[in-house]
């Protein structure tokens, strides 16, 4: 275990294993998303009381979950460096929070477009819908206080601080804006036909979800070995490694 | 005076700092030292102290302007416009809450002292809620009148502010600590803060709603008193953590 934890910290081990793994995640996301989607928008059935347009789930769902795996992430990446000065947790974390951000917004996009034929509008201040803005403003503060350092040891040191804040927080935002909903009176139409949902339409979207998983996994991998590059780059094995390729 | 050295944490050299010979008193002397003069210096700058009020109070002119005079109107929403200008203007005030120590160097001298950082910085954050939060929540029952917020909500509406302006103050806090040692630090604390101060919103403007309705009041001041429990518990922690980063950068 320790052994594994002191091999984390070399980012060239990093950059080696990573080079390794990234094909198959690849791969994986590729044909999950493929399979997924095909499946998804072109054979599952429609839903008896939404149409067509419950499809959309195809993408909406994934793309919250991932919102909100990303900030937990981070926040473990962010604690990991903190506590063990693995320098890869925190370039990972740096590389995660645009692909969070992004991820927040597509799910926020989607259950808009998705809420003009069923809602019959595009916005509503439902729980779920406010507490999904809320996170993306909590990753769009930790990519701006990254920014805002002049100094990258404390711009890491001060996102890792932020995003455990968040994390903390992100419960008990969410507890409250429910809380919230339920005291405004709710609207009569909520989403419907979710509880008793029939195999050939989860099954597509359970291939979704891991295959928007595999994707995080092999984006994360691939945008993080750049980060070591760029970082590392007057480490040694980084100029031979670029006097290799040539 | 036995105490002279501890009382003024601010100007202890790196001497003392090391832990060669602990202070008298140990870190109640220095809570003490370090909350007479934050309060001092603050009573130095009444502007600073009477900014926030102001803002507060003008905010509150706006909202009549701007969406209609009608009482009652104004009845149904003023317990949320109390509530959003009372946070803002606690807001405005947070910027310089480490500013003026970061800038003349005292807050390094602060982190030097051999007391818990944890425990000065909660300090810190006491003076600024006494100075703000608090005469902010006893000012909101005046602007309610104002809004013809219904009777009966009055008490409801200063408790839940004071209950909720400490919670708003440790928060703010951290982000405040993050942001010093940046020069324009002041738009992005407000990015910081504000999501993460959603929850103290939700429950503060309903404490107040609920008075308003008759029943449930109770429920949300207490839910309030939790909030601030744990920001106690877990927020002079990040605080510290914040200000250790904002000075080592």
């Amino acid at each position: 275990m320790w052994a594994f934890i002191n091999k984390l910290r070399s980012p060239k081990w990093f950059y080696a294993i990573s080079a390794r793994l990234q094909p198959f995640f690849w791969v994986a996301a590729t044909a999950l998303i493929l399979v997924g989607s095909v499946w998804g928008l072109a054979f599952a059935p429609a839903d008896y009381q939404q149409g067509n347009s419950f499809r959309i789930i195809y993408v909406h769902v994934p793309s919250a979950f991932l919102a909100q795996s990303i900030f937990v992430s981070m926040a473990v990446a962010g604690l990991v460096y903190m506590v063990w000065k693995i320098k890869i947790a925190d370039m990972a974390a740096a590389m995660m929070a645009p692909l969070g951000a992004a991820m927040t917004f597509v799910s926020l996009f989607s259950g808009a477009v998705w809420g003009v034929p069923t809602w019959g509008t595009w916005w509503m201040w439902d729980a779920r819908l406010t507490s999904m803005l809320i996170l993306l403003f909590l990753y769009l503060g930790v990519i701006a206080l990254r920014g805002a350092f002049s100094s990258r040891d404390s711009a890491s040191r001060a996102a890792s601080v932020l995003a455990m804040v968040g994390v903390i927080n992100i419960p008990i935002i969410k507890y409250s804006v429910d809380w919230w909903y339920t005291l405004h009176q709710p609207a009569t139409f909520t989403i419907t036909g979710r509880v008793a949902m029939p195999t050939e339409m989860w099954v597509p979207l359970l291939l979704m979800v891991l295959g928007f998983y595999s994707f995080f996994i092999a984006l994360t991998l691939m945008r993080t070995r750049s980060e070591i590059l760029r970082r590392e780059s007057n480490k040694r094995w980084v100029r031979d490694l670029a006097l290799e390729e040539r | 005076m036995p105490n002279t050295e501890s009382l003024s944490p601010a100007t202890e050299g790196r001497t003392s700092a090391r832990g060669a010979r602990e202070p008298a008193g140990g870190l109640a002397v220095a809570l003490w030292a370090t909350l007479r003069r934050d309060l001092v210096l603050l009573m130095r700058r009444r502007s600073e102290v009477l900014n926030p009020l102001v803002f507060f109070a003008l905010v509150i002119t706006l909202f009549p302007i701007g969406i209609s005079p009608d009482p009652d109107l104004l009845a149904t929403i003023a317990p949320g416009l109390l509530w959003v200008a009372a946070l803002l203007a606690a807001l405005l005030s947070l910027d310089s809450l480490f500013r003026g120590d970061f800038d003349d160097g005292s807050l390094e001298q602060l982190l030097l002292t051999p007391q818990p950082l944890p425990m000065l910085g909660l300090a810190k954050v006491a003076v600024h809620w006494l100075l703000t939060g608090l005469p902010l929540a006893l000012m909101a029952p005046v602007l309610g009148i104002m809004l013809s917020l219904p009777a009966g909500s009055y008490l409801v509406l200063a408790v839940s502010l004071a209950l909720g302006t400490a919670s708003l103050s440790l928060i703010g806090a951290i982000g405040a600590a993050l942001t010093v040692g940046l020069s324009r630090g002041g738009v992005l604390l407000s990015l910081l803060v504000l999501p993460l101060y959603i929850p103290v919103l939700i429950f503060g403007a309903g404490a107040v709603q609920a008075a308003i309705l008759g029943d449930g009041a109770l429920a949300h001041l207490a839910i309030l008193g939790a909030l601030l429990a744990l920001a106690l518990m877990l927020a002079p922690w990040a605080i510290a953590a914040s200000l250790r980063i904002s000075i080592n950068g």
